[in-house]
């Protein structure tokens, strides 16, 4: 059914309103990638059939609603995008009560069924706990109190199959007011005045983009969203795409609207198929309404939606590689300028922006550009998704507002860290960032603050590191990722990352020479410097940031031959402690060295000299008396 | 030489898209969702067919990493090597599955076309890690040990 005018969009609202607001109780079963792992879909089926029992409920199933004796007392039975709370997951969330149920299993459905569905009542040793005290609802929880949710407002809490629900709670009102009351120039001066900055990573003002694809002269231009989330550790755009897809294909639409471009495209990583399939279906409802597609609300405006499926190259993250990749050429970056406003898919201006920025776009053109500058910092205006994971207690998606503090994230959102463990750093940014070390835990988030100290937001991954992480290994892993990833085009990236490596791995097999650290710093110096596009350029910043903060876990490495974490598997020194060691003898016949000597029932002992640091006798030993010295 | 049915496969793939270059990378991917790999013989096929050069073709598929040339398993695992979960004990899933399996870091797939054994870089599943795939399907919070139960389910699958 094609909705034909504003009128009509407006009455088809309502109806979704009122359709929505009948439901006595909803239960949201969590859909996203995390709690679907952890057998959401099992839950959501059994809440399915023990709603079917009933013969005077409304369940909807699908598109097709079975309906019984119509009442007020309908149940609503959807799956959710994902709530961020993932570490607690499979969640289920009940309204209108508020409830979140964690760690559901499927026999806990009929008691929750039970109790609360159709008493109203909470069950509480589902419900999340500190100590004695319960949280009933789930904005109480403090992973959730701490948090601003603007752009992960409806994850979790809408169905994000239907657009019905979408549209109920405010889907394409910031387009319908761009359509019907703004000039395409006031759309961009809106979005320039908010100071909204791309969420991609570099933070670049979103509204001067706009500004600069209209003002060029070819006429054909194009909206294209970056989907192809590759930093490891981030996952805040798959969330969007899982759980609210309508927010941001409304922003993308209110993009082309303001620049005159009737095509776009979203690229989406392979790796995310839910995803893709949760943009399949909103694309396909909104062109049924008749929100996307020709002469849209009667307005002459036209605008199609395409999807594209990225195929496994980090680099096409970058805006001229993403471009080739969609054209169908290898996503490599090319030089700039000219850049992609001017020249960029198939050669023409294009708006490019990932997923979290067209997120925000429809709420500034509601609410005005003066209500989202005043939210966050002045020059880093809004709020920021980062994906908090890693040696934290409370894993998951959060959103804060720009400004923030990471010792309130880490400590307040994320709970500190699990085992009483010590906190050692924070690596932001994934690849193209930094490390954050104790003393910098106050710092203000916000893209200058981070990027004076010489890490960067990104895409807003924050990893946690505790005190058994190693950051020399940790230099590694980010450099072996770079140069995995590096296209090969340009020399500096392609044999600069691979001299780095090599260097690394050279020090955490204990073979480093103290000259490494000189030519490590050279070669961050040449490549930061020199690369071609931001890949090669940010490929450093995880060596020189780990330099800076930890320097003398390098020099442990390299003089002393010494893991100061443990990690490095070639610098452990295993020790047999007196203490618990029975004389069994075990590790003794299962070392492949012949490391271990001993006299059966006293303790054994190893030699450091013959020992190949296999970790064989560790496994071995029942009673744990094997350690690493550290 | 491939059996007929490739081709009419490909024949039927590409009616779905409109033929020239930007049509590569979609229709090599279903090609690939179909035989899990993707045929080089089929590659020069559809090349011709949407007015590309082989070599340009061959360049596309070879530089990125989903594509594929060897037969995979029916089993593809993909054990996810991204920050979050490196730091929460990765590699000791992965090696055991390789040493398990008979597989390394260059040798990808079992003689048997059973598994296919690979890292990823992020799934975006960082809640849950260490995570891995089995065929799209996540699996989290893996273990060498819980590791070792699934592959007696799978092999019980067979």
């Amino acid at each position: 059914m094609k909705i034909e005018n504003r009128v009509r969009l407006k009455q088809f609202r309502a109806e979704c309103q009122q359709k929505h607001s009948e439901l006595k109780c909803h239960i949201l079963v969590c859909g996203g990638t995390g709690c679907l792992a952890g057998g959401s879909e099992a839950l959501y089926q059994r809440m399915l059939e023990l709603t079917a029992g009933l013969d005077n409920v409304d369940v909807k199933i699908g598109d097709e609603a079975h309906t019984g004796v119509h009442k007020s007392e309908d149940i609503g039975v959807h799956k959710s995008g994902c709530h961020g709370f993932c570490e607690m997951g499979p969640l289920v969330r009940i309204e209108p009560y508020g409830y979140l149920y964690l760690k559901v299993k499927l026999e806990d459905c009929d008691e929750i069924f039970e109790k609360t569905v159709l008493g109203g009542l909470p069950v509480e040793r589902l419900m999340y706990h500190e100590g004695d005290k319960v949280f009933r609802s789930q904005e109480e929880i403090p992973f959730y109190a701490r948090q601003t949710r603007l752009v992960l407002k409806n994850c979790g809490h809408i169905d994000a199959e239907h657009i019905e629900e979408a549209i109920a709670v405010g889907a394409y009102k910031g387009f319908e007011k761009a359509l019907f009351e703004m000039t395409p120039d006031a759309v961009i001066k809106t979005v320039f005045d908010s100071k909204l900055r791309g969420r991609g990573g570099a933070g670049f003002v979103a509204g001067k983009k706009w500004q600069q694809v209209a003002s060029q002269k070819e006429t054909i231009r194009y909206v294209v969203c970056n989907g192809d989330e590759g930093d490891p550790g981030a996952f805040m755009d798959r969330s969007v795409m899982e759980g609210d897809p309508h927010r941001m294909i409304e922003g993308m639409m209110i993009a082309a609207y303001a620049v005159g471009a009737q095509e776009g495209y979203i690229y989406v990583r392979a790796e995310y198929p839910l995803a893709i399939q949760r943009l399949k279906i909103a694309i396909a409802q909104a062109e049924e309404y008749g929100l996307l597609g020709d002469n849209i609300l009667g307005t002459g405006f036209s605008f199609r939606l395409h999807i594209n499926r990225g195929a496994g190259a980090f680099v096409c993250g970058e805006g001229s590689a993403l471009t080739a990749s969609i054209e169908g050429k290898r996503g490599m970056p090319r030089v700039k300028p000219p850049r992609t406003v001017e020249q960029g898919l198939f050669g023409k201006p294009t708006v490019l922006n990932n997923v979290e920025t067209y997120a925000n776009v429809s709420m500034i053109i509601l609410n005005g550009a003066e209500w989202y500058a005043n939210i966050g910092t002045p020059n880093s205006p809004g709020t920021k998704a980062f994906a908090l994971t890693g040696n934290v207690k409370n894993t998951g998606l959060i959103e804060v507002p720009m400004g923030i503090s990471l010792r309130e994230i880490v400590f307040d959102i994320g709970g500190g860290i699990p085992n009483g463990k010590k906190f050692k750093a924070v690596q932001i940014g994934g690849p193209s960032g930094g490390c954050l070390i104790t003393e910098q835990l106050d710092v203000s988030m916000d893209f200058d603050s981070l990027t004076k100290l010489g890490a960067m937001i990104g895409s807003g991954g924050l990893v946690v590191m505790d005190e058994d992480s190693c950051m020399v290994e940790v230099a590694r892993f980010f450099m072996s990722f770079t140069q995995k990833e590096s296209c090969g085009k340009c020399v500096p990236c392609r044999e600069g990352t691979k001299r780095m490596l090599e260097i690394l791995e050279r020090i955490v097999a204990g073979n480093g020479k103290m000259e490494d650290i000189d030519t490590l710093r050279q070669l961050a110096d040449v490549v930061g410097n020199a690369a071609l596009c931001g890949l090669g350029k940010s490929a450093p910043k995880p060596v020189v940031s780990t330099l800076n903060g930890f320097m003398d876990e390098y020099i442990a490495h390299i003089r002393d031959h010494r893991c100061p974490s443990g990690v490095c598997s070639k610098l452990r020194v295993y020790k047999i402690d007196p203490e618990l060691c029975k004389g069994c003898s075990k590790c003794a016949r299962n070392c492949p060295a012949g490391a271990i000597t001993g006299v059966i029932k006293s303790p054994f002992s190893i030699d450091t000299d013959k020992c190949i640091k296999c970790g064989a006798c560790v496994d071995q030993c029942a009673f744990h008396a094997v350690y690493i010295e550290k | 030489m491939l059996d007929a049915s490739f081709y009419e496969t490909a024949d039927s793939i590409m009616a779905r898209y409109t033929p020239d270059e930007r049509s590569l990378i979609p229709i090599i991917q279903d090609v690939q969702e179909e035989y899990r790999y993707l045929p080089p013989e089929l590659l020069e096929y559809i090349a011709s067919k949407i007015g590309i050069t082989e070599t340009k073709a061959f360049s596309v598929a070879s530089f990125y990493e989903n594509f594929s040339f060897e037969k995979k398993g029916k089993y593809v695992i993909k054990v996810c090597d991204g920050t979050a979960c490196h730091v929460r004990k990765s590699i000791p899933v992965l090696e055991y599955l390789r040493k398990e399996l008979g597989l390394s870091s260059e040798k990808h797939t079992t003689d048997d076309l059973m598994f296919t054994v690979e890292t990823v870089s992020c799934l975006g599943a960082c809640g849950l890690a260490p995570a891995l795939t089995v065929n799209e399907q996540v699996h989290s919070k893996m273990t060498p040990e819980k590791a070792a139960e699934l592959i007696k389910e799978l092999r019980a699958e067979g």
